[in-house]
């Protein structure tokens, strides 16, 4: 039991050593925080931006739309026989059915061709579905899928939709996404430098230290264990400012993305990190910061022994 | 128990400051290694505490072979040994309290153990009351005493102190040999390397003298031997000599 508290007594020295090191130089530390959290937020806010085109696209869920064209004279209860049947399909967010003459009544209010349409002697259009697939299922397959099941009915006549712009978008999407972890490698092994050098420079301002320490009997644990503090310190730091960064980023868009939104009628709000983003970059700053001091004590440390 | 058979030591510049060396000193002993410059006391200090390992030769301390001890095993083997240093080896942006201090928070000694084991340490060296001083307000005398405290808190069972009083003036030099002395009293041994003759004069003690890397002089042999030779004809004359092997 005393061994316990010993150890973390020993753990708790270490971490409040390293918190007061940090604390007296405050520029230097500042400095360097900045540097994470710039490296930290450039991949948060990509990680966002893409977050937010996928949400919009999801929004615009009505542009994934496509139509069920039925043969002329196919009895409206086979039309509903079919939707239901297709209800029951994973992928489908919902299908409505529109009769011929629900369909020419819309046309005659938004065509003006009113008076033209009274002189048919008999409806021209078919019954028709309208599907929507669900937002899990929006990828260029599963609607080219969808699209065949359809067209697979002897009574359908057409399968209208443009799938050649779902493909571009997620297309678009695939390039961001690969886009982002590029960035992260990127950025994250710039964290890893940033913290490992200053690390690497702390260590030589404090080879004195180190030497006397292994002299009186200090292990490569005991001696390494502040600058792993010190590095979980500055990751952390550093992600807690590339979220206040981040979120400061994101407030200054907000009103313009908005009035942007409301200019194509929809009323579409920027998704922030949430906790559940504060915490992944938190963790993902604590584990480089951690990280890079552990490969920097690991390569510096060894080569430091006690000369008498 | 410390020996050393046979032990040369060449550094990677190619100098050789040792050129087989043997010799055994005792639980309890005060030995001074005296010699000129250059002539391989602190290499044989160096040795003791696993700073460098032998080029040949083998040196056992506190019956382990320190050549064949593991990475792993030498902070343990180091806090079992105090080390003094002439210039002291203090932690200047540290108050007194954490120089002293450092050998039992590296063990793991709870702190209320550390408190009461600093404050008799630097009692034992008279220093007790300048806890918060900065080594830099001290007079060199009593920085090399901090050093001592440092040394002997940990209570080894080994003492080595290279030059120790090469700084002090002759008076302080005394004291300081005599805070030494005091733990060899105690049963620590205690090695000194120094170069002042008369310092070693003064105290008695047995000498190991070092040339050119090589055992010049051992003044515990000579009184073992001339004590082997006086043993058989006069038993009586063996006060003045050292029986404590």
């Amino acid at each position: 039991m005393s061994g316990i508290t010993s150890y973390g007594t020993r753990h708790l020295q270490a971490l409040f050593g390293s918190a007061g090191r940090l604390a007296r130089s405050p520029l230097a530390t500042l400095l360097t925080l900045i540097v994470i959290a710039v490296a930290l937020a450039l991949p948060a806010g990509l990680a966002l931006v893409v977050n937010n085109v996928r949400v919009a696209t999801g929004d615009l869920g009505g542009a994934l739309d496509f139509t069920v064209h039925f043969k002329r004279g196919t009895p409206i209860e086979r039309v509903q026989q079919l939707a239901r049947g297709a209800r029951e399909r994973p992928g489908i967010d919902s299908i409505t059915v529109k009769t011929a003459d629900e369909a020419l009544a819309e046309f005659r209010e938004a065509s003006g061709f009113g008076d033209a349409l009274s002189a048919l002697s008999d409806n021209p259009l078919p019954h028709h579905l309208i599907v929507r697939p669900a937002k899990s299922a929006s990828g260029p397959a599963q609607i080219e899928s969808m699209r065949r099941y359809f067209a697979a009915f002897p009574e359908v006549e057409l399968v209208q939709l443009d799938l050649d712009w779902v493909r571009r978008l997620h297309s678009l999407l695939d390039v961001l996404r690969r886009a982002l972890w590029v960035v992260i490698s990127v950025l994250g092994l710039g964290v890893l430098a940033v913290i490992g050098n200053t690390i690497r420079l702390e260590i030589q301002h404090r080879r004195p230290e180190i030497e006397v320490t292994k002299l009186v009997g200090g292990s490569n644990a005991f001696v390494r264990r502040p600058f792993l503090y010190t590095g979980l310190f500055y990751g952390v730091g550093g992600a807690l400012l590339a979220c206040l960064i981040v979120i400061g980023g994101l407030s200054y868009l907000e009103q313009a993305v908005g009035e942007l939104s409301a200019q194509y009628g929809g009323r579409f709000v920027m998704t922030g990190l949430g906790a559940r983003g504060v915490g992944i970059l938190v963790g993902a700053g604590a584990s480089l910061g951690w990280l890079g001091a552990l490969i920097s004590t690991g390569r510096h440390l060894r080569r430091i022994e006690p000369r008498a | 128990m410390i020996s050393f058979e046979n032990v040369a030591k060449r550094y990677p510049n190619g100098r050789e400051a040792l050129g087989g060396v043997t010799f055994t000193i005792q639980p309890g002993e005060f030995v001074f290694l005296t010699g000129r410059s250059g002539a391989g006391k602190s290499s044989v200090l160096k040795l003791i505490a696993l700073l460098e390992r032998p080029s040949r030769g083998t040196v056992t301390v506190n019956g382990q072979n320190t050549g064949k001890l593991k990475a792993g095993k030498i902070p343990a083997f180091r806090r079992a040994i105090g080390v003094v240093f002439q210039d002291h080896k203090l932690l200047l942006d540290r108050p007194i309290y954490d120089n002293v201090a450092l050998p039992l928070i590296v063990s793991g000694t709870p702190l209320k153990e550390v408190d009461r084991r600093v404050r008799a340490a630097l009692d034992q060296v008279g220093l007790l009351g300048r806890e918060r001083s900065s080594p830099l307000e001290l007079s060199v005398g009593e920085q090399q005493r901090v050093g001592i405290a440092r040394a002997v808190i940990s209570r080894p069972q080994l003492i080595i102190a290279d030059e120790p009083t090469g700084n002090l003036d002759p008076g302080l030099a005394v004291d300081i040999m005599w805070v030494f002395k005091r733990f060899q009293e105690v049963g620590v041994t205690v090695i000194i390397a120094s170069h002042d003759p008369h310092l070693v004069d003064q105290f008695g003690e047995r000498e190991i003298v070092l040339d050119a890397g090589r055992i010049a002089a051992d003044t515990y042999r000579e009184r073992h031997a001339k004590r082997m030779t006086a043993l058989a004809p006069q038993p009586s004359v063996l006060p003045d000599i050292d029986l404590r092997t």
